[in-house]
């Protein structure tokens, strides 16, 4: 693991907020008007997150579908700008970046998204995916794109013979890696993976996540990879984000998380997640569904389906708190104690 | 074990003509589900596994057709069966479970229309009464509210409890076979485990057998009884879950258990399978492993024999691990 002794995070987020909203359509405003009771539809995706990711670290960002977490990959990739809350690229709050810094900031966060079929454009040759951006960006001369594009696909494990053929006449597992080497050839430092192995096969998953450790020790990588899946999160991570309904509930150390998880979801979900060691077990079963983003409870998110809801729970929303160095939590549970 | 089994596949081959060539997706598969087990079918994509399903069904359309062998359920040879009888059948005494259930429900009729009209397709009882089972079946499978729900369209549904619906219109003539395709591949983690949960106790207390189909290792290790592992259409390794998962014979089987990130050290490389599932259209001769193989010899260019290394441990290989004394290279050559 590479530790460094830069203090300044590669990323960090400050009360990071993202709402969707629905404004009425024409027919709607109308029924307003006569009294119906019809009002503008807010989701909040994320709702005031805190993150920080320090360089050359893996964070491994957790949550079932609609929790928020690809919504906050992508404010970090900076391709979806946030409602309310401050990013900080190295330091730098990105909103006050300008001209050429703030190029900078993004040619250096690259993200590598789950299904490469939709991300690789179907008419454009793997040559030309690979190698468009870093010639515009001036980072590499015509005549020696060819040299490099091939030094890409080799890095990320294609042989540069193949560069002529176009995304679908690839396998699933090598447009994974063209999508690799797509976002590695502008020389990033930092890569959003948005469940980027979640769509392949277990063989194919195993070879890509092999390649995305030897990739972060060659390249020195810093990685926010964002996954449902805990096992894989569990092998990659330095550090876990556990989120639910867009607030992020714990966040520590990955043996913290898988040994000791404080907050009950983090239990629940470690609970629910079948392993091969467990053989004819009977399934633990957190109850209940994961509710509406549209109309969360109030209080703790999660006090529907917790176990141990209190009281206080369906009335105080829970902060994250520190409860061991590393350790966050945000559960009332840890007052109490 | 004296009773005939709910099935018992022998020799099953389902090709597809397709004017590029005979895809041959399931090739000699055989397998024994016995009352009240389950067996997981596992495979990666391409692998036939949800076209061995299909077949038992009678489900494989154009192109495709069962081109060989038997599908005895409960001693009846499926495979022959006038296209009738499966109906009689299927729906009643075998049902099937999708992976998207939005496939399986209709978007524009309700719950209570279809339920009812699965009843009465299969059983001479009043519209009251199968209203009535419908309800039954709804609340068995962890649906909070039935009366409610019946009402309902399926849009309505969330995806856990649309598949819930989908498990309870194959329960509800309580069938002796339950093939389930990837039933919770696509939920959420504790979706899946309450889905889980049901079938284990459904199972346990009807004594209804299930193929349960899947790619995920973890779900068939807390499930199934016995597991049949595919590749390229063959079925590579049969026995009991644990021990196949403890200790595998062929090289697939190991190498998959390799990729699975939870079995290796955090961190770690994982021990992967390298290469790529051949296509069906031009498989090498002999064993359709030996491209990706580590142990692979020049035997294995034939075919190798499905063959018990261990009792009721079945593998297709010629150099299987695990196995001590038979099968070393020099031995087979």
């Amino acid at each position: 693991m590479s530790t460094t002794l830069n203090n300044i995070p590669m990323i960090e987020l400050v009360n990071v907020s993202k709402r969707f909203s629905k404004t009425l359509d024409f027919a709607g405003k109308f029924a307003k008007k006569l009294g119906m009771p019809v009002r503008e539809e807010v989701v909040h995706a994320v709702d005031g997150v805190n993150l920080s990711v320090r360089k050359g670290e893996v964070v491994g960002l957790v949550g079932e579908s609609g929790c928020g977490k690809s919504t906050l990959g992508r404010m970090v990739a900076g391709i979806m700008p946030a409602t309310e809350g401050d990013i900080f690229w190295q330091g730098q709050n990105t909103a006050n970046l300008s001209g050429a810094k703030a190029k900078l900031a993004k040619l250096q966060t690259q993200m590598i998204f789950q299904d490469p079929m939709s991300s690789l454009n179907p008419r454009l040759r793997v040559s030309d995916i690979i190698g468009e951006a870093p010639l515009v960006h001036g980072m590499v001369k015509r005549d020696q794109l060819e040299t490099y594009v091939d030094e890409q696909m080799r890095r990320a494990g294609l042989d540069p013979s193949y560069k002529r053929r176009y995304p679908h006449q690839f396998s699933g597992g090598q447009r994974q890696r063209i999508g690799i080497a797509r976002a590695l050839a502008v020389q990033p430092e930092f890569l959003v993976c948005d469940e980027s192995v979640a769509a392949l096969d277990v063989s194919i998953q195993a070879q890509v996540l092999n390649l995305f450790m030897k990739l972060r020790q060659e390249l020195d990588l810093t990685y926010l990879f964002i996954s449902h899946d805990l096992s894989v999160v569990e092998h990659l991570s330095d550090r876990v984000v556990i989120m639910y309904l867009g607030r992020v509930v714990e966040e520590a150390k990955a043996e913290d998380v898988f040994n000791r998880a404080n907050h009950p979801y983090t239990q629940s979900l470690l609970n629910a997640v079948p392993r091969i060691e467990a053989r004819k077990k009977a399934f633990q079963v957190v109850k209940g569904e994961i509710p509406s983003p549209l109309n969360p409870p109030k209080g703790c998110h999660f006090h529907p389906r917790c176990p141990m809801a209190m009281d206080r729970c369906r009335v105080e929303r829970p902060l994250l708190k520190e409860i061991a160095p590393g350790h966050k939590s945000a559960c009332h549970l840890n007052d109490a104690a | 074990m004296t009773q005939t089994p709910t099935l018992e596949v022998r020799n099953l081959r389902t090709h597809f003509f397709t004017r590029a060539g005979v895809v041959k997706a399931v090739d000699d598969v055989s397998f024994t589900v016995p009352r009240g087990k389950v067996l997981g079918l596992v495979g990666e994509s391409g692998s036939g596994k949800t076209v061995t399903g299909f077949s038992v069904m009678r489900l494989v359309d154009e192109p495709g057709r069962i081109a060989g062998g038997q599908i005895l359920f409960k001693g009846q040879d499926l495979a022959k069966a006038s296209e009738e009888e499966m109906r009689s059948l299927r729906g009643n005494r075998i049902a099937m479970i999708f992976q998207d259930p939005m496939m399986t429900l209709n978007p524009v009729l309700r719950i209570d229309t279809q339920m009812i009209e699965t009843v009465q397709a299969h059983a001479k009882v009043s519209r009251e009464e199968a209203r009535q089972r419908a309800r039954d079946t709804l609340g068995m499978v962890g649906i909070p509210s039935p009366d409610e729900r019946l009402m309902s369209y399926p849009h309505q549904f969330s995806g856990g409890m649309r598949q819930r619906v989908a498990i309870a219109i194959a329960l509800l003539h309580k069938p002796d076979l339950i093939v389930a395709d990837e039933p919770t591949t696509a939920l959420d983690v504790t979706i899946q485990g309450q889905i889980l949960a049901e079938v284990q106790k459904l199972a346990a207390e009807t004594g209804t057998s299930l193929i349960w189909i899947t790619h995920d290792l973890s779900v068939v290790s807390g499930l199934a009884d016995d597991i049949a592992v595919m590749y390229a259409g063959k079925v590579v390794e049969h026995g009991d879950v644990g021990e196949v998962l403890d200790t595998p014979l062929h090289p697939y089987t190991n190498g998959l258990l390799g990729s699975v990130p939870s079995r290796n050290k955090r961190g770690e490389p994982l021990r992967s399978i390298p290469g790529m599932t051949p296509s069906l259209f031009n498989l090498p001769a002999g064993c359709a492993f030996q491209a990706r193989c580590p142990r692979a010899a020049e035997v294995c260019k034939q075919e190798p024999p499905f063959r018990e290394w261990l009792p009721a441990r079945e593998a297709r290989c010629f150099i299987p691990h695990n196995v001590s004394e038979p099968g070393t290279k020099e031995q087979v050559a």
